[in-house]
């Protein structure tokens, strides 16, 4: 079967390929760790609960899993009922991912706001439940507001790197690129004038609280969620292999601690182990090698993304930047008995790829005891309902917040430099003096280089 | 104005909240003894009045003195008022001796400092950095290296949840964090408006001091229709009067200024001898032009033209936000105030209360005149745009060359047969 492809960019073999591969790793996660979501015997001696809440108990879960599902299971006893239900709607999220990738970048980035949206709305959602709110006088209508102001100010921003020559043809556009701090700035003002009138005389520390609840929601959900969109334009390898990586560091953590586990890690999540952790971080690292070998070969996944003025759709077609050609490397004598090998040929990208992997591994489950002592502090089963016997869209999601700044800034620091077109922009807006310094500055720097024959007129 | 309801909410009930001691008398003896005969009155207001010229003395000390020592003063007054904060914080949550909290805090706050001071230092001290070779690489990974250090105290706050305390816990954290947001930005969003010209910094400041001190005094006179529910002695008639005379203030006061080039120069750093240098060809902002009065005007004044600086249009737009905008931020912390049950943020100056009392306006101010210079006066900074140019691959340097050379030959602002 043929696969047209005005916008779906891979060929059929390969995913096929990695459907067959990906679905024998959907077999395991039927076995994911349920204990975090369940409150232990710990949270009924947590002090604070004594006077506040007040009677409201952790929000219930409702079983909304679909009436379908319902019947085809109902002669399975409940404890394999719930794993085939988590099993089969993890295949389905796993599907769902890849149908989101082959439909190309402009629909991945629309997936990752939409996540972004949904999470901010679990999580102001238990700070009003969490907070009995009172009636407070436009707290959501703020919320909502708040959240299409950031993301206002960060898709701006965003816009006017990658969309440079569309945004310059249409007038509107350009004052709006032009202001757009100004204009940003005046937004979030308003809302905050707003937030002042609205303090009412009984409620001045709810409404406090709430304020502050929102900004620390918004740090959290929007920025990780652009800086995804970051990495994704930087090439959509920078967006799989993360993502990925902090995946199979869940499953194969929990593989290896149903199997070896022993020893607690963390009081924090008591089912954790030590076995589980070392374990899960070579597995990781070994999948993070394999899969930034396989997608390395494909300039779907390595070419930045790229606004095409004349198509205006988005292409990702270039000559693959040195980290995705195949190079020797001589293998350390102490690893050459052990492999047999004295030189391997590899992607400088999969030395990058340990770098990710291991922090995925070490430093990204932090970010899930982040959530498990969020979770226990606001004595909450899961952050929402959405998905059936996951929970909610941050409990899929709690350990990818680290990973996208840490790639962000990985990419930052070590991969790229400054875009050179935004550079030529923001030069346009220098005064002419400031440009011609800038200029003869530059034209020294490069006669120095010896990059520039310094009599030439080029 | 109690907030009792909030008892029944699952929150502390307030009468958790320790009275906060009566504020001690932090007045120096010699005042004490100076004005023992003024009944208690009177004396408050000398106290305040007192200490208000010493600050304002102060204020012009450092002014002359220069941007470093102004530099310096700006970062003692963002580790004094993030401190207050905090404290308010230990306080509300009788942090039960959380572990580590306070290492936590004051960890988080150099590390934000550390980022930030980092991206100015680089900016700025280009030619400085470029001759030192560890300089040269915190630069390089100046991000990672500041990301890292971050993470660091995110992983101790995760290991230092304690079973029984974890939401106390998360609040510290968010306490803190948001608390960051709020002081550490704006303390280096003034300093970068201090690098741009001294007169940045100081119009905008002296515009909120002078419409806070009118519109009390327009009150006390003929105050009459009150404000807001949230501070209740905040009157109409105070607010426009203010209005208007810092609008007037600020314009008198920007001319003055205007004229030296101490005030009005970019701040730059003379790596050869070492020092600050305010010292440039004073930009088109601050040359005098000659404007013609609107019609309307023109009755009320009897002039025809006035000469004024440019830069005087752009007071008019710092007055009219320090006195319509910034208001609310004394409302905001006012509100929170009354939120927590504190008089004041501290006893640091005696009759004023805290730092934070005396700077609660200034917040939404420092961000303001940052937003505006960068979208109204003056472009991205011309040394960082050089900065990162350098960086780029040598190819990318020659096709951006080639770029702007053709710019400018198009422009006219290069002959294209200059050759060297």
């Amino acid at each position: 079967m043929h696969i047209n492809q005005p916008r779906g960019i891979y060929n059929s073999a390969e995913e096929t390929r990695s459907l067959l591969c990906l679905l024998s790793l959907a077999l395991f996660v039927l076995q994911e760790s349920e204990s975090e979501n369940k409150l232990d015997g710990e949270t009924a001696s947590d002090s604070e609960s004594k006077s506040e809440f007040g009677g409201s108990s952790p929000v219930p879960t409702s079983d909304d899993t679909p009436e379908v599902l319902n019947r085809a299971l109902s002669n399975l006893s409940s404890r394999w009922k719930n794993w085939w239900v988590r099993g089969i709607l993890t295949l389905a999220m796993i599907t769902f991912f890849f149908i989101i990738i082959y439909l190309g970048p402009m629909v991945l980035m629309t997936i990752v706001m939409c996540v972004q949206i949904k999470c901010f709305h679990e999580i102001i959602t238990i700070g009003y439940n969490v907070y009995h709110s009172y009636d407070l006088p436009w707290f959501r209508t703020l919320s909502w507001y708040f959240l299409l102001c950031v993301n206002y100010f960060f898709y701006g921003e965003t816009v006017t790197d990658y969309f440079f020559t569309l945004v310059q043809r249409e007038e509107p556009l350009r004052i709006l690129s032009k202001y757009h701090r100004f204009i940003s700035f005046a937004l979030y003002l308003t809302g905050f004038c707003m937030f002042v009138l609205s303090l009412v005389k009984k409620h001045y520390r709810l409404q406090f609280y709430m304020f502050g609840w929102t900004h620390v929601t918004l740090l959290i959900v929007v920025t990780q969620s652009h800086l995804i969109i970051h990495n994704l334009f930087e090439g959509m390898i920078w967006f799989i292999v993360p993502i990925s990586c902090v995946i199979c560091n869940d499953i194969m953590a929990y593989m290896f601690g149903f199997f070896f586990g022993r020893t607690p890690l963390i009081k924090l999540s008591p089912k954790k182990t030590w076995e589980g952790f070392i374990g899960g971080f070579f597995s990781t690292v070994l999948f993070g090698l394999l899969l930034s070998y396989v997608m390395s070969g494909y300039r779907c996944f390595t070419c930045p993304v790229e606004f095409n003025n004349d198509t205006n759709s988005f292409t990702v077609d270039c000559e693959p930047s040195e980290l995705f050609q195949l190079q020797e490397y001589n293998i350390p004598v102490v690893l050459q008995s052990v492999v047999g090998w004295k030189t391997v040929r590899m992607y400088p990208f999969q030395i990058h790829s340990i770098a990710l992997s291991t922090f995925a591994s070490l430093i990204g489950p932090f970010g899930g005891f982040f959530a498990s002592g969020f979770k226990r502090a606001f004595k909450i089963k899961d952050f929402a309902n959405t998905i059936p016997g996951h929970g909610g869209i941050m409990d899929r999601f709690d350990c990818q917040y680290l990973m996208a700044t840490f790639v962000n800034v990985y990419i930052a620091s070590f991969i790229r430099g400054p875009n050179p077109s935004k550079l030529i922009q923001q030069f346009l807006t220098l005064r002419p003096d400031q440009q011609l310094h800038i200029f003869n500055t530059l034209k020294a720097h490069l006669v120095d280089r010896g990059i520039l024959e310094s009599l030439e007129d080029a | 104005e109690s907030d009792t309801e909030l008892g029944i909410l699952d929150l502390r009930s307030d009468s958790d909240i320790p009275d906060i001691p009566p504020p001690t008398d932090s007045t120096p003896e010699i005042l004490k003894k100076a004005l023992s005969g003024l009944s208690a009155r009177w004396k408050n207001w000398w106290i305040r009045g007192i200490l208000s010229l010493a600050m304002i003395s102060g204020f012009f000390l450092i002014i002359y003195l220069g941007s470093f020592m102004l530099m310096l003063l700006v970062l003692s007054i963002q580790v004094k008022c993030y401190h207050e904060i905090i404290t308010i914080g230990y306080r509300v949550y009788h942090s039960y001796d959380l572990p580590w909290f306070r290492s936590l805090s004051w960890y988080f706050l150099l590390c934000v400092n550390y980022f930030f001071y980092g991206e100015t230092v680089a900016d700025y001290f280009a030619t400085f950095v470029q001759r030192r070779e560890q300089l040269q690489f915190l630069i390089r990974y100046h991000r990672f290296i500041s990301f890292a250090l971050y993470l660091a105290g995110f992983c101790m706050f995760v290991l230092s949840l304690v079973k029984k305390h974890y939401r106390l816990q998360f609040y510290m954290f968010a306490w803190t964090h948001v608390t960051l947001l709020i002081t550490v930005t704006q303390s280096h969003l003034v300093i970068q408006n201090l690098f741009e010209g001294m007169i940045w910094f100081l119009v905008p400041i002296s515009s909120v001091i002078c419409n806070d001190i009118t519109a009390y005094i327009f009150g006390f006179f003929f105050g009459r229709t009150p404000l807001i529910k949230l501070s209740p002695k905040k009157t109409w008639e105070g607010f426009i009067g203010g209005f208007f005379s810092t609008v007037v203030f600020g314009f008198i006061f920007s001319y003055f200024l205007a004229q030296h080039q101490y005030f009005v120069c970019p701040v730059e750093y003379n790596s050869e001898t070492n020092r600050f240098v305010t010292e440039c060809e004073p930009s088109e902002l601050f040359q005098m032009k000659k404007y013609s009065v609107p019609p309307l005007l023109q009755a009320v004044l009897g002039w025809e033209t006035v000469n004024m600086y440019p830069f005087q249009m752009h007071s008019f737009a710092l007055s009219t936000f320090a006195s319509l905008i910034g208001p609310f931020g004394g409302f905001f912390a006012s509100g929170f105030k009354r939120a927590f049950k504190i008089k004041d943020f501290a006893d640091t100056i005696p009759g004023h209360g805290g730092i934070m009392d005396r700077f609660d306006c200034q917040y939404l101010m420092a961000t303001f005149v940052h937003v505006y210079i960068t979208s109204f006066i003056r472009g991205p900074n011309p040394s960082k745009l050089l900065k990162q140019l350098l960086i780029l691959q040598p190819e990318q340097q020659l096709s951006v060359y080639k770029t702007l050379k053709s710019h400018l030959v198009e422009k006219g602002i290069l002959q294209p047969s200059l050759r060297g």
